[in-house]
């Protein structure tokens, strides 16, 4: 019963103790927080997490354990994990493991007991920070100190250490009965170029149930290598971290643009931006969650979808061929725009979902028709 | 969308009287919605016959209808009021009932009302189980095998393709009344035979069991837009097999993977849809199986209901407000959340915390009936918990359940390690069938050594909430092997507080007292934070003061000024550095010049204690906000308006307990705390809140024990010269016949302390008193028992007064229908006095003013008092009737003016269960008079002069549970079980009494057969009741005793057999609808006797059925008025224009 001690320390020279689960050692990371109550294992594995420490504001994590199918790659990508109570005999008859297991086997640093809500307050008011979290040495002001001097995730090229390191083919639709969506292929197969940045599995399930044969190419990739494959769309995929470092990204989307039709999504959304001249900033504290109210433009209804970025694009500098489509209602934000002549689009939230409602899964749907 | 321009007037109907399955959580929504319209501009019409409802107070309506809520009635104010539209989806199931009823006889298409919210066709989709079992198939979704049968030979071909055992649900029924789990044939035959009678329909649905199977719920609101969003789901602790309203229930759903989730999300959003509620909420229930995950469709309800008033103060999503708004034409994006401000309706709320709600049985009181938890729901009401973690939010509410326990075990009334420890075949027995036990002997099996998994395989209780349980006896193992409070490590406190072990459990753990586990914790800086619901989990700032506690410990803060950082706290004052329990606790300072009164709520609903004590803490609030106070609310149930967020300027959703309210008090600082409004909850706690330096204002704490002890209480009556029955009080048998043999029997027998005469009873002879002294000792736990004289064929009669420790003003003198001996919660009474004479009147008035002076009441005070005609009075009367019954035609002067003595029988120096009556029969808002008086007004300076005594009449009637309970005789005494209350209103006292009948749904035919039969006791006085029925026409039928009485008085009878004579005897007449009305007295009580089955049989075949001559005297009056004329409807604000 009786576990280790672990310490997270903030920039902002807070110091919470809890309990060590998961690997031990010492970590650092920007910290957020996730209010999905649940998909924990979905976050634990999307790749955009990386470079953070993330914590679940749901006090209980890993009720329902890990199992094969909810992953969004191959292993989990968050820097560390903050929970309040990590449960550890798990329920549900699709449990592999434990979530303690799961990161002890993937060397992640869990900690739980701490008052996560006075964290996210904190985050909140603050904004979002660097922290450290450590098992190793438990001396507040020497973590502090580490926390403010470990780098920001501001300016860093974090995509090049989730994407992949050559193509590769995507075939795999939805494998759980589960986790299947109301998605429909059209009358002839697609092919599709993804351009990988830590891009969840989901997207690549969500593309193949509407009928597409996806080639899954790092987002270092040239036009040149892309267009190569000779696709009928462009998919631009999520990732973490900031989008300006990416410029080889941005100089490969804007020699697309016009080729054929592009989707983007969340940082894919971002590049995409970037890419046609839009400037981007950070968000305070960033969205995560799966309540995220979003107004589509064009129907005028609202979408409840699930996000992850601290970064957007700034709908003022949207240049003219672009236009906003998706406005998210909690702050006005930008959360999806098109090209007023050519078939490209992105949103920054995730309309695949995972986790996450899916009441977003048309835009594949819009996808697979812009193709035909 | 923005609203609609074409309505200008809206009809509400609200749910009735309490009952089981439809309580407060009705009169919260309504009281939303009346909000929600009228700050819309709308006209509101409200139809509610419950006068403790706080949405019946005449300001929060524009016309307020205390009337039946049959469709006959509301057709009426439909004809007079002519409202554009009717809103049917937040008065439960009997709002929604009401517009069906409305719809189908054509009223709303005669006078041009439409339906909004969901239309008629909507809710018959929804409603109908075939109907929507088709709609689920239709969808691809899957749903139980089951059929739909109106005949028992229907019922045994589904039977056979659904297998035993199956579920039997009627249509149409609250609650799920009549429904059940058969497992074997004669089981299923019964159940079936009596469904096909309950259903309103006739129609009985048998379906596949999905016992076992683990329970959801998702609150759904939908948008004319179509938008649609969850608000919450809902997990249930018990799984399949027993009714949502009486399981333990938790949000969020905790055993669920997002895939799972999003699948059940997806289904519930494709069933609002293809229903076609097009707004407002919904609540839909899955059930998965815990192997495989196969998921069906349960039921849907196309209405706000019971689980959403538990969603919205689970969430802080107001359901109730937004579904009414929708209604008008709204779009949720169109509607701000007033939590957040800032963000829009539009979302799912994200909860960072753990809700745990438990069910509050009261099986006690019908000792007849089965305690077994099924498909139909038993408990009367419930409590609710917020805590950071399933443990804590568990002991929280256990604790907040009020039935004397702290949390889970290990306090004094835990039996484990004592002498009554229950054996393993017990356990083994209470953990196989659901129970309302079976949470404390899911502890036992652990302590006896059973593991989770043979836990699980008896319960089929998800793991992971055994697994919570489990950690939480092993810490009690670890908390009991630390010997002393001394010698237990801070870590320790921590961890037993976060696991919500209350100072109570630790104190009886480490033999000390609960103040001593307080202080030493706090010295260590084991102290509780408050955090707040706010619907987003911090994301956003919240600006409603809705809070919970919990224990956190607190981080460490390195100075970083050296660093030029500046934290933005969004607070007044920017640039203060944020300390570390700022951001833990999240309680903010009262506003500059503001004092704060705390008000303590009632707690869970239960027999004795329920909705009219919240309408008086909701008016005490409300009054002392708009005298400038920040109020402070404290309560843990879930369906209260008092928990409504905007009640009060703070809401403090925590259990009742001293421990929890002076943790409160820690944080906020209150400069009143008031006990006087939550019935008998805050009223016990006053004592040690008090000593702990809380400042109680209103009546002292030492008037209110000189009125609850005994020897002072009679000290103050003898020197005021008052007179009180004779008493005696007794710690054992021996004892208790000493004392009834000086006072002279019949006594009435009570335990003392106790709420709504719990054990208590009248008795005739030495012989009863033998065997029931035993029971009354248990429930007195250690302290004396009450021994009265019973004061035979008494006119109760029970007064509110308002004191402002000078002056005292009556609130109502009301004279009960039935005589003493009937516990004054379940008898009806009237205001004013129908058959008193004035100089009585006076007297009680007198007799009341003096003891409210003397025990200096600051606030309400309501007193018992007891007429009886002296006897040498009443012996002149040969052949006249009863005084005790005698009403309208035989008025006092014809008699030979007898002579009436008035005793004291009880003063409780609060507010009363009759407070909200009183205040709608006279227009006086008491509870609110009565908060100012507490915070120092006079009633001089709140303009107070004259006592009203209104010139028409109105009858508060009760309503009883007794239709959940089959088998149970349902004669009234003095131990209360009546669950709610309506109100009849009318110029008359017999047309008044008529509605009140009607409204409790005790219908009085116009014409028909009365079926007699009375104890020897009653066969002289039933002479002209029965003649006064017969000259109308009624044709009466009786067994032998009544019948040679009535026949020697010349009264036309017919003589029928008794039950074990021959046939056809009453149960056939019953059974063949042959019988109209019972008007039976009871000899003997018990459900085994033949009386005793007659009165329930009656129950079973909605006869109504009279069991005191009082009332058959009063229903005769009424009868006549009936027949003579239409009764027609008044709003309270005409009744007092």
């Amino acid at each position: 019963m009786h576990r280790q001690a672990a310490k997270l320390a903030l920039e902002d020279g807070t110091v919470y103790t809890g309990r060590s689960f998961g690997a031990t050692g010492e970590t650092f990371g920007e910290v957020v927080f996730n209010t999905s109550m649940t998909g924990y294992q979905e976050v634990l594995t999307d790749p955009s997490y990386k470079g953070q420490i993330v914590t679940m504001t749901y006090p209980h994590i890993g009720n329902y354990g890990i199992n094969a199918e909810d992953r969004e790659s191959k292993k989990p990508q968050v820097e560390g994990f903050i929970v309040r109570e990590m449960t550890r005999v798990p329920s549900n008859f699709r449990s592999d493991t434990s979530l303690e297991a799961y990161l002890a086997e993937n060397r992640i640093q869990g900690i739980e007991g701490i008052d996560t809500r006075a964290l996210v307050c904190r985050l909140r008011v603050r904004g979002a920070m660097t922290g450290v979290l450590s098992t190793t040495n438990l001396d507040d002001a020497a973590l502090v100190h580490k926390a403010r001097t470990s780098p920001n995730i501001v300016g860093r090229d974090l995509a090049k250490s989730v994407m992949p390191e050559k193509a590769f083919p995507w075939n795999e639709g939805f494998i759980s009965p589960f986790s299947t969506q109301e998605l429909k292929p059209g009358k002839r197969r697609q092919r599709v170029v993804a351009l990988d940045f830590g891009m969840k599995w989901n997207i690549l399930r969500c593309l193949s149930e509407i009928g597409c044969d996806v080639t899954v190419v790092p987002g270092t990739a040239s036009a040149k290598d892309i267009l190569a494959h000779q696709p009928d769309g462009f998919f631009i995929s999520n990732g973490p971290g900031d989008p300006e470092p990416l410029t080889y990204a941005q100089e490969t989307i804007r020699q697309l643009v016009g080729k054929k039709p592009i989707f983007g999504i969340c940082l894919g959304h971002q590049l995409l931006g970037l890419a046609l001249g839009a400037t981007t900033f950070k968000l305070k504290f960033g969205h995560r969650g799966a309540n995220q109210p979003v107004l589509n433009k064009v129907t005028g209804k609202v979408e409840i979808t699930t996000q992850n970025h601290g970064f957007a694009v700034s709908t003022e500098s949207l240049p003219k061929d672009m236009e906003p489509t998706h406005v998210n209602l909690n702050d006005g934000t930008l959360e999806g725009m098109r090209h007023k002549r050519y078939p490209v689009f992105s949103v920054q939230y995730h309309p695949e979902a995972s986790a996450g409602p899916h009441d977003s899964t048309y835009l594949f749907e819009e996808f697979r028709k812009s193709m035909e | 969308m923005p609203k609609r321009t074409d309505i200008k007037k809206i009809l509400l109907i609200g749910s009735g009287p309490i009952v089981i399955g439809q309580a407060c959580e009705f009169d919260y929504s309504g009281t939303q919605a009346c909000k929600a319209l009228r700050e819309e501009g709308y006209a509101v019409v409200l139809v509610n016959s419950n006068p403790a409802t706080i949405m019946t107070d005449p300001d929060m309506a524009d016309r307020t209808y205390i009337e039946p809520i049959t469709w006959e009635f509301v057709a009426k104010v439909i004809e007079k009021e002519r409202p554009d539209a009717l809103l049917p989806t937040l008065g439960g199931q009997t709002g929604l009932n009401t517009a069906m009823d409305l719809h189908r006889h054509g009223i709303l298409e005669k006078f041009g009302v439409e339906m909004i919210g969901a239309r008629a066709d909507v809710i018959d989709k929804a409603e109908d189980r075939q109907k929507f079992k088709d709609a689920m198939l239709k969808m691809g979704l899957d749903v139980p095998k089951s059929g739909v049968v109106r005949t028992l030979v229907e019922a045994n071909a589904v039977r056979d393709e659904v297998g035993l055992p199956c579920v039997i649900r009627p249509s149409f029924t609250l609650g799920g009344t009549g429904g059940g789990i058969a497992y074997n044939r004669e089981e299923f035959n019964d159940m079936v035979v009596r469904g096909l009678e309950l259903s309103p329909v006739g129609e009985v649905l048998i379906e596949e069991s999905v016992i076992g199977w683990k329970e959801f719920e998702l609150e759904v609101m939908r948008d004319r837009a179509d938008n649609v969003v969850i608000v919450c789901s809902i997990e249930n602790f018990d799984p399949m097999g027993v009714h949502t309203g009486d399981s333990i229930t938790v949000a969020p759903a905790q055993t669920l993977t997002d895939k799972e989730y999003q699948r059940m999300r997806d289904a519930a959003l494709a069933i609002i849809r293809e229903i076609g509620v097009e707004t407002g909420g919904s609540n839909i229930q899955f059930a998965t199986h815990p192997d495989t995950g196969r998921m069906i469709v349960i039921e849907m309800n196309p209405r706000v209901s019971r689980s959403s008033a538990l969603a919205s103060k689970a969430t802080g999503f107001p359901i109730a407000k937004i579904a009414a708004k929708l209604a008008i034409g709204y779009r949720l994006d169109e509607l701000k959340n007033d939590i957040t401000r800032q963000t829009p309706a539009c979302f799912e709320p994200t909860i960072d915390y753990v809700v745990t709600k438990i069910p509050r049985w009261t099986f006690e009181k019908f000792p007849d009936a089965d305690p077994t938890l099924t498909t139909q729901m038993k408990s009367v009401g419930e409590t609710m918990a917020i805590g950071r973690t399933f443990k804590e939010s568990l002991q929280k509410a256990l604790r907040g359940l009020e039935t004397g326990r702290f949390g889970l075990g290990c306090d004094q009334a835990d039996p484990w390690g004592t002498p009554n420890q229950p054996p393993m075949e017990a356990i083994m027995n209470r953990l196989a069938t659901p129970n309302a036990e079976r949470i404390w002997y899911i502890r036992y099996a652990m302590k006896a050594g059973l593991a989770v998994e043979d836990i699980y395989q008896s319960t089929k209780i998800d793991r992971w909430f055994l697994h919570n349980i489990r950690d939480l006896v092993d810490l009690e193992e670890r908390l009991s092997a630390c010997p002393s409070l001394d010698a237990a490590s801070e870590d320790l406190l921590w961890e037993a507080k976060q696991a919500g072990f209350s100072d109570r459990q630790l104190a009886h753990l480490w033999n000390t007292n609960d103040l001593e586990v307080r202080r030493a914790r706090k010295a260590r800086g084991v102290e509780a934070v408050f955090k707040l619901v706010d619907t987003c989990a911090a994301e956003f700032e919240a600006y409603t003061p809705y809070y919970y506690s919990t224990y956190e410990r607190p981080a460490t803060e390195l100075q970083i000024a050296d660093y030029g950082l500046q934290i933005d706290t969004g607070a007044a004052n920017p640039k203060s550095a944020i300390r570390t329990p700022q951001l833990a606790d999240e309680t903010k300072p009262a506003k500059p010049g503001k004092d704060r009164i705390m008000i303590l709520g009632g707690g869970p609903n239960r027999i004795g204690q329920g909705i009219e004590f919240d309408y008086c803490c909701c008016q005490a609030a409300f009054a002392l906000r708009a005298a400038g106070y920040e109020t402070i609310m404290v309560n843990s149930n879930p369906e209260t308006v008092s928990t409504d967020y905007d009640t009060s300027d703070y809401l403090f959703f925590e259990p009742l307990t001293a421990e929890d309210v002076l943790n409160i008090c820690d944080r906020v600082q209150p400069k009143g705390l008031i006990v006087q409004f939550g019935g008998q909850t805050p009223l016990n706690l006053a004592r040690a809140l008090e000593a702990a330096g809380a400042p109680i204002i209103g009546t002292s704490v030492d008037s209110i024990d000189v009125a609850e002890d005994r020897e002072r209480f009679q000290v103050m009556i003898a020197k005021l010269g008052l007179k009180q029955p004779a008493n005696g009080t007794a710690r054992d048998l021996q004892g208790a016949i000493y004392a009834a043999r000086q006072i002279d029997f019949p006594v009435l027998v009570r335990p003392s302390y106790v709420l709504g005469g719990r054990a208590m009873e009248i008795v005739y002879d030495e012989e009863r008193m033998k065997s029931f002294v035993g029971q009354a000792l248990e429930v007195s736990q250690g302290k004396p028992i009450l021994i009265d004289k019973f004061l035979e064929s008494a006119i109760e009669v029970d007064v509110d007064c308002l004191c402002d420790g000078q002056r005292t003003i009556i609130g109502g003198v009301m004279q009960h229908i039935e005589e003493a001996g009937v516990h004054s919660g379940d008898s009806a009474c009237v205001i004013p006095p129908h058959s008193l004479p004035a100089d009585v009147i006076e007297e009680i008035k007198r007799q009341t003013r003096a003891m409210a002076l003397e025990l200096k009441v600051q606030g309400l005070m309501n007193v018992q008092f007891a007429v009886q005609v002296e006897r040498g009075a009443q012996s002149a009367e040969s052949g006249a009737l009863h005084t005790s019954h005698s009403t309208l035609h035989s008025s006092h002067s014809a008699l030979h003016s007898p002579r009436y003595a008035v005793y004291v029988l009880e003063v409780n120096p609060r507010a009363s269960r009759t407070v909200p009556f009183v205040a709608k029969a006279t227009n006086v808002p008491l509870a609110r008079l009565a908060s100012l008086i507490m915070v120092g007004k006079t009633l001089d300076e709140l303009g107070i002069h004259e006592e009203v005594t209104p010139r028409h009449y109105s009858v508060k009637e009760s309503v009883f549970p007794f239709n959940k309970f089959p088998g149970v005789d349902i004669i009234l005494g003095p131990e209360m079980r009546s669950t709610g209350e309506v109100m009849g209103i009318a110029d008359a006292f017999p047309v008044a009494f008529a509605k009140s009948q009607i409204a409790a749904n005790s219908t009085l035919p116009l014409q028909g057969t009365i079926f007699v039969s009375v104890s020897n006791r009653d066969k002289a006085d039933i002479l002209p009741i029965a003649r006064e029925f017969a000259a109308m026409g009624y044709r009466l039928i009786s067994t032998r005793g009544t019948a040679r009485a009535l026949r020697a008085a010349n009264i036309d009878v017919e003589e029928i057999p008794k039950l074990q004579e021959g046939r056809p005897n009453l149960l056939d007449h019953m059974k063949n609808g042959q019988v109209d009305l019972v008007i039976n007295t009871p000899s003997g009580k018990g459900a085994r006797t033949d009386e005793g089955r007659i009165r329930a049989a009656a129950v079973l075949n909605r006869v109504t059925c009279i069991t005191t001559l009082a009332a058959a005297q009063a229903a005769a009056q009424a009868c006549r008025a009936m027949r003579q004329g239409e009764i027609t409807v008044k709003p309270l604000q005409e009744w007092f224009a």
